[in-house]
């Protein structure tokens, strides 16, 4: 049985005036445990709306998600969330207080957690800016704090919606590669939103490409059969990136004919 | 020699500001006003010594303060668990609206009359214009401080499997704390324009009285000691309020 499963799920916004606007609509997915899934869709699509039913920050307007064989109800530990800004941080608090800050919440006794921080810390590359408090932090080092205070906590997955996407080009490479290794250490897993079929490939085990909103839901799946590092210029990589392309094409199209 | 520049650098700036201020009074009270109605810094820093040595300004000084203190604190720990209160909930909110909305347009100083019938000319005839001049600024920083609150700052604290109390307590209190203190400072300052206020009506001390005694006996020296008085105090009380709030701040996000 997959860990996730969104059954038929429905979310509708409901605006001031009173009109209702369906982001999804009997959405359908499963993702198994272990799994590095990518959600990949154009803008407005409904992505995030599927991330945050599924971290329980909302609830669906019909169907039902199911999480280790329990419906999804509320927030909980066993997802951690990685956001896309640095909002979510605690400016009043250091970098490892951050980190800690789950654990903290749990009643961990204080030399125990910070061990457990220290850890993370170093596993996402921020040795020695324990001490930093966010605003003195990079927004790649920004949203490393962010890894790690979800990862530290040890959650039965791992849910990042777009987090990468407000980074510079190199930086954003560069926390691919290393959410690549982390994730192929930790094997924690994840569902990874974006708009970006480079960054899928490169990360996920599968891709899932949801048609452009409203009333959106999974256009197609594809599962990436590429292990290891991959090279944006492989030419298995090419043939990934022809594939999702043409899926996700006509998608972009209406996205952008309908904001328009 | 390093300290020296550092200390320069900082408050350097300040020091030649300062000075210049009181150059431009010189200047005008000599030349340009020349009368004992506009006495110049020198004088009135005499009489401010002389009053000082004898113990008359710091009774006034400390009068004042004091019932700004009391005042001030009595409000601010009044204001900071309703405005929490009316952030957080929005019944609580619709409920006290109507009050903080329509009291804080009456200003304190039109009070003045009222707290006297009420309380006499006595101490709590003040603090009870200090707390009300108080209460509202801060219970509307603070409300407004709570519903700035980043939606993700909880929902993140959600997934790390907070509870809805360590939500506030850890999240939504420090998130809330430079508001609430951008709150009293601004009360702070009102706290002075009302107690000087309510001094000049009915006191028997207090840097407000001073002033109507200068005014009553022509002792033009007096008035001024109590203005640069005031002045003083006002800056360094509001120093604090800033070094305090950059500290709590200074740790936040450029845009909090």
């Amino acid at each position: 049985m997959s860990l996730v499963s969104f059954r038929a799920v429905t979310k509708i916004y409901r605006s001031l005036q009173g009109v209702d606007y369906p982001a999804v609509e009997r959405f359908t997915l499963d993702i198994d445990a272990g799994e590095f899934f990518c959600l990949l869709g154009p803008s407005g699509c409904g992505k995030t709306t599927v991330l945050k039913l599924l971290a329980g920050f909302e609830a669906p307007s019909s169907g039902e998600i199911f999480m280790d064989g329990r419906r999804v109800t509320g927030a909980s530990r066993d997802r951690g969330v990685v956001f896309q800004g640095d909002d979510s941080l605690y400016g009043w608090l250091t970098a490892v207080e951050n980190i800690e800050f789950g654990l903290r919440m749990r009643g961990m006794a204080r030399a125990e957690r910070r061990r457990r921080a220290m850890r993370y810390l170093d596993l996402v590359g921020l040795t020695g800016q324990e001490r930093k408090y966010p605003a003195e932090l990079s927004g790649g080092m920004k949203q490393r704090i962010q890894i790690a205070r979800a990862l530290v906590n040890e959650p039965t997955m791992l849910l990042m919606d777009e987090p990468f996407a407000a980074l510079d080009a190199q930086t954003r490479s560069l926390m691919q590669l290393e959410l690549a290794n982390l994730w192929r250490t930790t094997r924690t897993t994840v569902l990874f939103i974006t708009h970006d079929i480079d960054e899928a490939i490169t990360l996920g085990s599968r891709i899932g490409v949801m048609r452009a909103g409203p009333r959106s839901d999974v256009k197609g799946v594809i599962d990436v059969a590429l292990d290891g590092a991959r090279s944006r210029t492989d030419d298995a990589f090419i043939k990934y990136y022809k594939q999702v392309y043409e899926m996700i094409r006509d998608e972009v199209a209406k996205s952008i004919a309908r904001a328009g | 020699m390093r300290t020296a520049r550092r200390l320069w650098r900082i408050y350097g700036g300040y020091a030649v500001g300062f000075a210049s201020l009181f150059l431009l009074w010189h200047l005008a009270s000599v030349y340009l006003v020349s009368s004992v109605l506009f006495p110049p810094p020198a004088a009135v820093f005499r009489k401010g010594l002389a009053l000082t040595r004898n113990g008359v300004l710091l009774e006034h000084l400390s009068a004042s303060v004091q019932r700004i203190l009391a005042g001030f604190l009595a409000g601010s720990l009044l204001g900071i668990p309703i405005g929490l209160a009316m952030g957080s909930f929005r019944p609580v909110r619709k409920l006290l609206e109507p009050y903080t909305e329509f009291l804080r347009f009456i200003p304190s100083v039109a009070m003045i009359t009222v707290a006297v019938i009420w309380f006499g000319i006595g101490e709590a005839s003040k603090i009870f214009l200090i707390i009300y001049t108080t209460v509202f600024i801060v219970i509307i920083n603070t409300a407004a401080g709570v519903s700035a609150i980043a939606p993700n700052k909880i929902r993140a604290a959600q997934a790390l499997g907070a509870t809805r109390t360590q939500i506030f307590l850890h999240v939504a209190l420090p998130a809330t704390v430079p508001y609430i203190l951008t709150g009293m400072r601004l009360a702070m300052a009102n706290s002075f324009t009302t107690i000087v206020a309510a001094e000049l009506i009915a006191a028997n001390e207090g840097l407000g009285k001073m002033l109507w005694d200068g005014r009553m006996f022509m002792l033009v020296d007096d008035i001024f000691v109590s203005l640069v008085t005031l002045g003083l105090l006002g800056f360094a009380v509001d120093r604090m309020f800033r070094w305090s709030i950059y500290t709590f701040a200074g740790k936040y996000s450029p845009a909090t």
